[in-house]
């Protein structure tokens, strides 16, 4: 059953370690994409993760939530938990696990289908509503969460598509609150947005945070510096520095972590 | 500096920035030594060439704040160059104040020309070369990127203070046995003064120095110092 | 910043206005020019093409929907027809209505029009002037109405052929007899019903609701129309929920290796498998394994659908892969299961493609011919199908076998069956349009 102060409920475990990685490796067919990387992810907490492109950081991202199964020669190998669950294991239902670690994609991308709909999809999917007064409050209270309840209340029924840019990726993170997942993984969320859509993801970011653990990837160091407490720099699959935000981007101790902050890379 | 930035013109604003701030702390040095000078040789017009001197600096100082915060926006630095531009921005204003001092010696040099020289006075050029050694060499940490330099320099400040006492201690004296000489000795106990915190300036600057170097703030245990609510807590130091 | 190769002065600024520079822009115009009035005449030839092909069928067909007609004072005598007043009270009196013979009553009225021939040879060549088909005409008129009998009414009955042809103009009056195969005395005949306005033409009804004739004023295009409809029937119900499946289950599902490449390989290859093959596959699997039955609508449905089935695979996993990666990353971003991503979100969105694809296969299947004739669709066949077994052609062989024919007559019926193939091919054309433009998204 759905209850929106369960969400809430989950913040009074600060500092909670939510999702682990151990060692994880992750190949694709002969590419060693991932190289042995640990990591911890905290429930109360924004997790960047930054790197030139190409560097694993979308890679590990999607390994979180399993995404990288539907890729046929991708193979991870080392340890997921979420808490303390391995996500890898057979028992592990990946699309429940989905659905505990929801995911935001670069590129907004609404279903073709009304706003409404667009939000009500995974709550009817995995049976999270008995009614439609239920449905409906569902529908209400994400969208207010995501801050796009006063923008659409009255259109609820316009297409998703219809919205502008922003609008749409706020949806998208409606679309995933509504499941009422722990995680939210972000895979370069307002790459395709103007600065004030930008700006308005990440105020909506910094009001998530506490609610849901939330893991970033993002090319743009200054957002990961705004939004973030802990920021993790990958490179060609290594990941060579991990730490509070603050320590990385004033004073990072690896000479290429500096270089790639600062701008000297390559 | 291991590599140059991929936009070169970043290198650019940084390279001005320094030059900006060697432009000043020549400068200062120049002040203090030209006070001193002063003072010693008793040339009211020489003071008053220092007096005047300081717009110099204090013009510096504008227009490196400007270039400073025209960099922060256009460049949003990080890391390293973060450090770097705030240093500049904070070494520029303690420029600035140790080239007041410089002034303040200037003009009360004009005053004790006018009056017959007092003994005691003899020690403070000195003193004034040992602080006008230390502004030099922490400017040259800051050019060089020499952490050790400046924990020399924020060493020495020891030595400037022991001077102060001993002049403290030397004009009272005097004052008490000269009581008509109460007002260049006061003048003097004042450049003495502003010389201790032209000191304390330098140290300062070797404290900023070494953070925008290391990127961790020196230990609070300095040897002597009254500048201890400068040191932050709580940072270990992570080097290997 | 600066550009050290300006600075060097190792590039001097380009004349634009030098004459091979302005050579060069007057070559490249003839160049545009040129090739504009290329694809211009190109399109203007097909275009011709088009425009004689349909002058030539609708020249040729328009008039195969008319027919002629003559007007008869009929009387249905019983002793003509060989019943009596008695039979009508019987509890059988429409068999026996349906089963009187009448083959007289129509050359009789028309003797009795024409009173002053009496020799019995002229009098048969004036019965010529009525289509064969006027027997089961008048049998129609009194079995609809049964008052009729014993009395005498007014009709319209069908001409033959070389009447209808005569007053269509097909038949040139000017030749002499042998050519034009019409004796003078029957033209005689024809003017004067002519001239007492006893002769008119009217839109052949016949025509859309009969089945096929051996006369051509008689042969009809429905019974190959409801044989095309039946066969596309069969064909629609298996190939496109096989053909569905199959592109959602290659694209969706299906892992990328050797076999799946081997498998898209051969669906390609299957496309452009003559379908004459497809025909002979029919004729080998349905009836000579199987042995259904020949002519039969399900079998030529069943051979269509094994020819539609790579298009419609084809087309289907086009329109699957059209729709975008984002949406698939985000139905399973939030935890739906592959089927949900597949029904709930892929399918739907590429429903449109799926069923352009679809129709434009049935299109073709409804145009096919040569493996219809390998299972024996080419059967002459009198009656209307009205399911699934019974023996039925389709339009397309109906055309064959009708410009086949030696008959002039067929020649029209010809042309006006290409005219309804055609018609039907549009319709389908049109829909498919339709469906793609009102369903296609954009994102």
């Amino acid at each position: 059953m759905y209850n929106p102060t369960e969400a809430t409920m989950t913040v009074q475990d600060t500092g909670a370690i939510k999702m682990t990685a151990r060692n994880v490796n992750v190949f694709y067919g002969d590419k060693h994409a991932i190289k042995d990387v640990s990591i911890d992810v905290r429930a109360d907490e924004v997790t960047a993760f930054i790197g030139p492109s190409g560097c694993g950081k979308s890679t590990f991202l999607r390994c979180l939530n399993r995404m990288n199964d539907t890729v046929a020669s991708a193979r991870v190998t080392g340890e997921m938990r979420l808490d303390g669950q391995d996500i890898y294991d057979r028992q592990m239902d990946v699309v429940q696990l989905r659905a505990r670690v929801g995911m935001v994609f670069q590129k907004p991308n609404p279903f073709p289908k009304s706003i409404y709909e667009n939000i009500a999809y995974g709550p009817r999917i995995h049976g999270l509503a008995r009614s439609r007064a239920e449905l409906d409050e569902i529908v209400a209270t994400s969208l207010k969460k995501a801050g796009l309840w006063d923008e659409v209340k009255d259109r609820l029924n316009d297409s998703g598509t219809a919205l502008s840019g922003g609008q749409q990726q706020r949806l998208c993170i409606a679309r995933a609150i509504a499941v009422n997942p722990e995680v939210i993984l972000m895979d370069e969320p307002c790459s395709a947005l103007d600065p004030i859509a930008t700006a308005k993801i990440e105020e909506l970011i910094e009001e998530l945070r506490g609610r849901y653990a939330i893991v970033i990837v993002t090319h743009n160091m200054q957002q990961a510096a705004r939004v973030s407490q802990k920021t993790a720099f990958f490179h060609l699959g290594d990941l060579v520095e991990y730490g509070p935000t603050s320590e990385i981007f004033t004073n990072p101790k690896k000479e290429k972590t500096k270089d790639y902050i600062t701008g000297r890379y390559g | 500096m291991a590599t140059t930035h991929t936009v070169k013109s970043f290198d650019d604003d940084l390279r001005q920035l320094r030059s900006y701030i060697s432009q000043m702390g020549g400068l200062a040095e120049a002040q203090i030594m030209g006070a001193i000078e002063a003072l010693a040789s008793r040339n009211p017009e020489m003071a008053m060439r220092i007096v005047t001197g300081d717009r110099a600096i204090d013009h510096l100082e504008m227009e490196a704040e400007r270039h400073i915060i025209q960099t922060i926006a256009r460049r949003q630095p990080l890391a390293d160059d973060l450090r770097e531009v705030i240093s500049a921005l904070k070494i520029a204003a303690l420029i600035e104040r140790i080239g007041d001092y410089a002034k303040n010696i200037a003009k009360r040099a004009t005053a004790l020309a006018q009056v017959s020289p007092i003994q005691p006075v003899v020690i403070v050029p000195e003193m004034g070369k040992l602080v006008a050694r230390m502004v030099k060499d922490v400017l040259d940490a800051y050019a060089s990127r020499d952490a050790e330099l400046a924990r020399t320099v924020w060493s020495r400040d020891k030595h400037v203070d022991d001077f102060y006492a001993s002049l403290f201690r030397a004009l009272l004296t005097y004052m008490m046995e000269n009581p008509q000489q109460i007002t260049p000795s006061t003048h003097v106990l004042f450049i003495a003064k502003n010389l201790e915190r032209i000191g304390d300036h330098a140290t300062n600057i070797a404290e900023i120095v070494h953070f925008n170097v290391t990127g961790e703030y020196m230990e609070p245990d300095r040897p002597k110092g009254d500048e201890t609510a400068f040191s932050v807590h709580g940072m270990e130091s992570d080097e290997d | 910043m600066n550009k050290p190769a300006l600075a060097d002065g190792a590039l001097t600024p380009t004349d634009w206005t030098s004459p091979a520079m302005v050579a060069r822009i007057r070559q490249r115009y003839a160049r545009e020019a040129r090739f504009k009035a290329m694809g211009l005449v190109a399109l203007v030839i097909s275009a011709l093409f088009l425009a004689f092909l349909l002058y030539s069928i609708a020249g040729n067909g328009l008039t195969g929907f008319q027919s002629t007609e003559i007007r008869l004072n009929v009387a249905f005598k019983p002793e003509a027809l060989g019943i009596t007043a008695a039979d009508l009270a019987g509890p059988d009196a429409e068999d026996r209505l349906r089963q009187a013979d009448y083959g007289l009553i129509g050359g009789d009225a028309l003797i009795a029009r024409f009173p002053e021939v009496t020799d019995p040879g002229d009098q048969m060549d004036l019965e010529e002037l009525l289509s064969p088909g006027t027997a089961a005409y008048l049998r129609e008129t009194l079995v609809d109405n049964p008052a009729l009998l014993g009395k005498s009414i007014t009709l319209w009955v069908p001409a033959a052929t070389d009447v209808d042809m005569l007053n269509k103009g097909q038949i040139d009056a000017d030749l002499p007899a042998l050519e034009r195969g019409i004796s003078d005395r029957m033209l005689g005949y024809y003017r004067q019903l002519k001239a007492d306005g006893d002769i008119r033409t009217s839109f052949n009804t016949r025509f859309f609701t009969a089945a096929d004739s051996r006369d051509p004023e008689l042969a009809a295009i429905w019974g190959a129309t409801m044989g095309s409809l039946l066969t596309l029937f069969v064909t629609l119900l298996i190939s496109f929920p096989v053909g569905v499946l199959a592109a959602v289950y290659l694209e969706e599902y299906a892992p990328k290796n050797r076999l799946t490449d081997f498998i898209e390989v051969n669906i390609n290859n299957l496309a452009a498998v003559p379908s004459i093959i497809f025909g002979l596959l029919g004729l080998a699997v349905f009836l000579g394994t199987f042995g259904m039955q020949r002519s039969a609508p399900v079998v030529g449905g069943l051979t269509l659908a094994l020819m539609t089935l790579p298009t419609i695979v084809i087309a289907s996993r086009v329109a699957i892969k059209a729709v975008p990666p984002s949406i698939r990353d985000a139905a399973r971003g939030i935890g739906a299961s592959p089927l949900q991503v597949v029904f709930h979100h892929v399918v739907p969105l590429a429903l449109p493609g799926i069923m352009t694809g679809t129709i434009i296969g049935m299109a073709r299947a409804l145009g096919e011919t040569a493996p219809l004739l390998m299972i024996g669709m080419r059967a002459f066949v009198v009656d209307v199908p009205a399911s699934l077994t019974d023996p039925a052609t389709v339009l397309p062989v109906q055309v064959f076998l009708w410009s086949d024919s030696v008959e002039r007559g067929f020649v029209e019926k010809t042309s006006a069956a290409i005219i309804v193939l055609m018609v039907f091919l549009l319709m389908m054309n049109a829909l498919a349009i339709y469906l793609r433009q009102k369903f296609e998204r954009r994102w």
